[in-house]
């Protein structure tokens, strides 16, 4: 029979009292509760960011939803980049209530009232689209009016590029057009592709007189139509699907669309959340290590506590009821902050929305925001508030706390596991894929200990190699950073992390820039001509070189699709869920030229070139590396393709490395010289102009004589690159800010916690006789090597880090500048000198005994 | 007589850089209940260690500790606590009051852990009587040396323990001060028949109890009866 204890030995139990514990939970932090508010403050913005990203992706979707069919402009589109089937045309002449037809397609357009030329996207429309919606023109009714004369409608962009007005004219091809109106705005649109392809609406009915509709030009072709609203439009989309596929069009509808649309939207605000909850966890280790100072300033509390009969429990719910009621308090702050920075999100993301986002307080993301605040700031709590259950009452005789050393404690252990644990749930709930979360875990569990090892390894070299031979004043600051009571840790941690955060930003915006502009140096290509026909090769080749301008490179392209792999064609494919590369394989067009020889950015890395067909064998093709990885062929396999309607045998003949960073034409397959000559095609011709006017003066020449044919003029595509990393660089760099803040609060809060655990010391030295100046001058030493201590861990990740990317991801060289970053370095180190000065300034101007007594 | 504590064969060793240390070797004595006793000797003599070993604040390497009839030896940590709060007052060298409560707050806090009701008239009882009624919202840091120590005097009795340790209680505290201090415990300890164990290096202090022990070096080296009137008989089991 199981004897209880407390009885055989005499003890009542005393019962759990809840509301004492609350009572003394609130008697306690009295004289703390400022400070409390300033451990949870790092919490505040991560909470803030969230909540703010969360309203934002409700609303976005609400939004999506309400104008959806705006975004579509009408109940269905049925689209091919094929020229359309004869046997499909019956079904889409008859489908809807009303239908419009548009033909897009890239093309260059000639400004004659400055002579301008520029690639745009142009848009042949016939009909009443959109049917929700409008074409948002100035004037207003230039966006119905234009499809009735030879009017067209210009990009907003496009007419201040060239300073055109109203009235003005451009040139589509062959034929000059009046501009009816400004376009604003087109459904679906968003700035962001306004400004990469910017866009020029004419009527249909003049399409064939411009010239452009060519066999060869790449033009798509879409079908709009609206359906009476008895329809169930999503259930016609299903059942014209199999005879659409046979035709190679696609249908879209209102519904898929949505979907679409939301699912891109989804990866930016997952992207955002994840940058959030990266400042989230910067904020909670601030927190543990906070909480860490001050369950050990609590020692004595604790232990008297014990003494006076409390259970090691009622002391660790004493606590905890503290961090619960400021993580609430922290939360409720970060909910209502992050509400309001909600207002200023669509301004940061408009131009990469193609809706109005209306801005509305959302319960669920606030709710979502306390929760997550709650929960995190509790479990990083938690890593301190354990020790609590080992405090001796024996303290109160003699202090004596000697931290639980993790080994021993298994608890220690569990809150970690339920760290990483929540880590990973929370990020598999915004991703949703195992892979994904693994990888961002991961990589910020790899930042956190790499941060940490750095830090550590700091505190060994600092006592290792201890400068002796310094002045005193210099090694007791130097000292200071391995003492007991150190903030090493805490603040290279969370310091280290918010500097990789930025400079890693900065790198890789550099490695992009650097890549293109790398291309746009000497001798190498800066303008692209394609669309050019094979009877206007050598007229095009001629101009080029009497206009002095080099011809870098002339290349034959023909179209093509794959329709087996290894004899296996796409339905075979299809039953196989492993082959989706192949699947994908078979399904796109190919854009192949043919040639006798390699060019100096390829290499032969397997099986044997030959540039030019005998007749007798199958027609040897190479393959680049990558793709014949991608659709798993070796040397010797069956390739067999479909030209335009004949189809092609073919065989792996070799397998090639191609440095894919040159700014040239560069291809997945090539053919030998002998087999495609006689196929439909188009040429490529690449040449290098020295200066703006030249450029300006050669695309006007070519777009006049040759109007099919498209340039792409280097210079322009880096402006736009340009102007597209700077936007998108202040998304994201608007969403660091909250870890880089976050990671100045965690600095302030750490700093302040180190004001109290230097305080006795700072004290004593003043009594001793030390002057102002003297504490002046340790204190900023001991703030100045932490700062650059957490600076140089920082960027040390951020090199890493930037230089994997640089290596792996971007398949680039990696050569970091080192102004800015000394320029970050600075500023960080500088900033952690001014916020410890700030906070010892009470030390300094006040008498020792009045410190003491107010402080301690 | 009662016997409220029965220390037999106590030792405490510590670990130290592989080394054993032992603070407190082989210790045995009995106390009777109501009875006053003071433990002596010189600093690291480990007269402090005997004291929290006693008041079961700390686990004895091997060694009986027996308070008011239970054995401590065998007892958690939390249920130590339980016997602390039943039957154990403290009063400490450095006062250990709270600082974040107040005086009148830092006396309940005992009853408080004993969920007891209506203790606020209790506690401030206790402060009359120690002479600081109207001082009860004064937070500690508010309070001279002496009137902590009175505070500290309050909540020691709060609980009406059955037993009182207190270390070195006048070590803080000059004279004066300590001459009022010292004259409320024994006045308090007298109205409440409360067994006093006191670590002092004051001998003047110790001779005002019935029974004085001496340690030196982690032993025993003297149990004496002084001449303050004494209970009926003392047990003595030491060597």
């Amino acid at each position: 029979m199981p004897v209880d204890k407390n009885a055989q030995s005499g003890i009542s139990r005393s019962p759990l009292n809840f509301s004492w514990l609350v009572l003394m939970a609130w008697r306690d932090s009295r004289r703390s509760r400022s400070r409390l508010f300033l451990f949870i403050s790092s919490i505040i913005l991560g909470i803030a960011a969230l909540v703010a990203i969360y309203s934002f992706e409700y609303n976005l979707r609400q939004d999506i939803d309400t104008q959806a069919k705006g975004l579509l402009g009408a109940d269905m589109v049925i689209e091919t980049n094929k020229p359309v089937k004869k046997d499909i045309l019956p079904v889409l002449m008859t489908l809807g209530t009303e239908r419009s037809e548009e033909r897009t397609f890239a093309s260059m357009v000639f400004f004659p009232k400055n002579q301008g030329t520029r690639l745009v996207n142009v848009r042949a429309l016939k009909g009443g689209y959109p049917y929700y919606g409008s074409i948002e023109t100035t004037p207003s009714s230039a966006g119905r009016s234009f499809r009735d004369a030879k009017e067209a409608l210009v990009d907003k962009t496009l007419m201040l590029q060239f300073d055109s007005n109203v009235g003005d004219s451009v040139k589509v091809g062959e034929l000059t057009f009046k501009i009816a109106g400004i376009l604003n705005k087109a459904p679906g649109q968003t700035g962001f592709s306004a400004s990469v392809a910017p866009v020029v609406y004419i009527p249909l009915r003049y399409l064939e007189q411009t010239g452009l509709s060519q066999k060869g030009s790449r033009i798509n072709y879409n079908f709009y139509y609206r359906f009476d609203d008895n329809v169930n439009v999503d259930v016609l989309a299903d059942k014209l699907e199999p005879r659409l596929e046979k035709a190679e069009m696609d249908a879209e509808t209102v519904e898929s669309r949505k979907e679409d649309t939301g699912r891109s939207f989804e990866d930016m605000t997952e992207f955002l959340a994840l940058v959030g909850f990266v400042a989230l966890l910067l904020g909670c280790i601030g927190v543990a290590s906070a909480i860490h100072i001050y369950i050990k300033e609590k020692i004595n509390t604790i232990a008297v506590l014990r003494c006076l009969g409390a259970s090691s429990k009622q002391a660790f719910i004493i606590y905890l009821i503290q961090i619960v009621g400021i993580g609430m308090v922290g939360s409720l702050i970060g909910a209502v902050l992050g509400t309001l920075i909600q207002q200023f999100l669509p301004l940061v993301l408009k131009d990469f929305l193609p809706v109005e986002i209306t801005v509305a307080i959302s319960w669920a993301a606030i709710a979502q925001g306390l929760l997550l605040g709650l929960v995190i700031s509790v479990l990083f709590a938690l890593l301190p508030l354990v020790s609590v259950r080992n405090i001796s009452p024996l303290n109160t005789l003699r202090l004596s706390f000697q931290e639980t050393s993790l080994f021993k404690d298994p608890v220690k252990w569990l809150v970690y596991a339920i760290i990483v644990l929540f880590v990973f749930a929370f990020t598999y709930l915004q991703m949703g894929s195992i892979r994904k979360t693994i990888y961002f875990t991961g990589g910020v569990l790899f930042a956190f200990i790499v941060l940490s090892a750095l830090a550590y390894a700091m505190m060994w070299l600092a006592r290792k190699f201890f400068p002796s031979s310094w002045s005193y004043l210099w090694r007791q600051g130097f000292a200071n950073l391995f003492r007991p009571n150190n903030q090493t840790l805490i603040l290279v941690v969370s310091i280290g992390l918010g500097t990789a955060f930025i400079c890693t930003l900065f790198f890789v915006q550099d490695i992009l820039i650097n890549r293109v502009t790398m291309s746009s140096s000497k001798n190498q290509p800066n303008m692209v001509l394609f669309d050019i026909q094979s009877e206007q090769r050598q007229a095009v080749s001629d101009l080029t070189k009497r206009m002095n301008l080099p011809i870098i490179q002339e290349v034959p392209i023909v179209n093509m699709r794959m329709t087996a792999i290894k004899g296996r064609d796409a339905s075979s494919f299809k039953k196989d869920t492993t082959a989706w590369s192949a699947q994908r394989a078979l399904e796109r067009e190919y854009r192949v030229t043919y040639r006798d020889s390699l060019s100096d950015s390829e290499k032969i890395i397997d099986g044997k070139w030959s540039g030019n067909y005998s007749g007798s064998n199958a027609v040897s093709v190479s393959l680049e590396e990558g793709f014949a990885k991608r659709i798993d062929v070796k040397i010797g396999d069956k390739l067999t393709f479909n030209v335009q309607g004949a189809p092609l045998e073919t065989v792996v003949g070799s397998i090639r490395k191609v440095d894919w960073n040159r700014i040239q034409t560069n291809f997945l397959l090539i053919f030998p010289k002998g087999v495609l000559e006689e196929a439909p095609q188009f040429h490529v011709l690449l040449t290098r102009v020295p200066s703006n006017e030249i450029s300006a003066n050669f695309q006007r020449v070519v777009v006049k004589n040759y109007p099919n044919i498209s340039m792409i003029d280097l210079g322009l595509v880096l402006s736009v690159l340009d102007e597209i990393l700077t936007k998108m660089g202040f998304v994201i760099r608007f969403m660091a800010a909250f870890s880089i803040i976050t990671g100045l609060i965690v600095l302030i809060a750490s700093v302040l916690i180190s004001k109290y655990q230097r305080i006795r010391e700072s004290v004593l030295l003043r009594t001793l006789g030390a002057s102002r100046r003297q504490i002046l001058v340790i204190t900023a030493l001991e703030y100045f090597f932490l700062g650059a201590l957490a600076a140089g861990a920082g960027i040390i990740l951020s090199l890493l880090a930037s230089w994997g990317l640089a290596k792996f991801s971007f398949e680039t060289n990696f050569s970091p500048e080192i102004l800015p970053v000394l320029v970050l370095f600075t500023i960080i180190s500088g900033l952690t000198v001014l916020i410890g000065l700030f906070n010892s300034r009470g030390i300094l101007n006040k008498p020792p005994l009045e410190v003491l007594r107010s402080e301690v | 007589m009662d016997i409220i504590l029965n220390i037999q064969n106590l030792t405490k060793t510590y670990q130290s850089g592989g080394n054993t240390l032992t603070v407190l070797n082989d210790i045995s004595f009995e106390l009777e209940s109501g009875s006053t006793m003071s433990i002596v000797g010189p600093s690291g003599s480990g007269k402090t260690t005997l004291l929290g070993l006693c008041a079961g604040l700390d686990r004895s390497s091997s060694g009986m500790v027996e308070l008011n009839h239970i054995k401590l030896n065998n007892l958690s940590e939390d249920q130590r606590a339980q016997v602390r709060n039943q039957h154990v007052g403290f009063i400490f060298q450095n006062f250990q009051l709270l600082p974040t409560l107040t005086a009148i707050e830092n006396v309940m806090v005992p009853l408080e852990l004993r969920g007891e009701k209506n203790i606020r008239s209790r506690a401030a009882d206790l402060l009359d009587k120690v002479g600081l009624a109207d001082r009860g919202h004064h937070y500690p840091s508010q309070l001279s040396g002496g009137e902590q120590q009175r505070v500290s005097l309050a909540r020691a009795f709060s609980n009406s323990p059955k037993i009182l340790f207190a270390d070195e209680p006048t070590g803080n505290l000059d004279a004066e001060t300590s001459e009022k201090v010292v004259k409320l415990i024994f006045d308090l300890n007298k109205e409440a028949g409360t067994t006093l164990v006191l670590v002092t290096h004051d001998l003047e202090l110790a001779a005002k109890t019935q029974r004085i022990l001496r340690v030196k070096g982690g032993s025993l080296i003297s149990d004496e009866l002084t001449t303050t009137e004494t209970p009926d008989k003392i047990n003595y089991a030491g060597r």
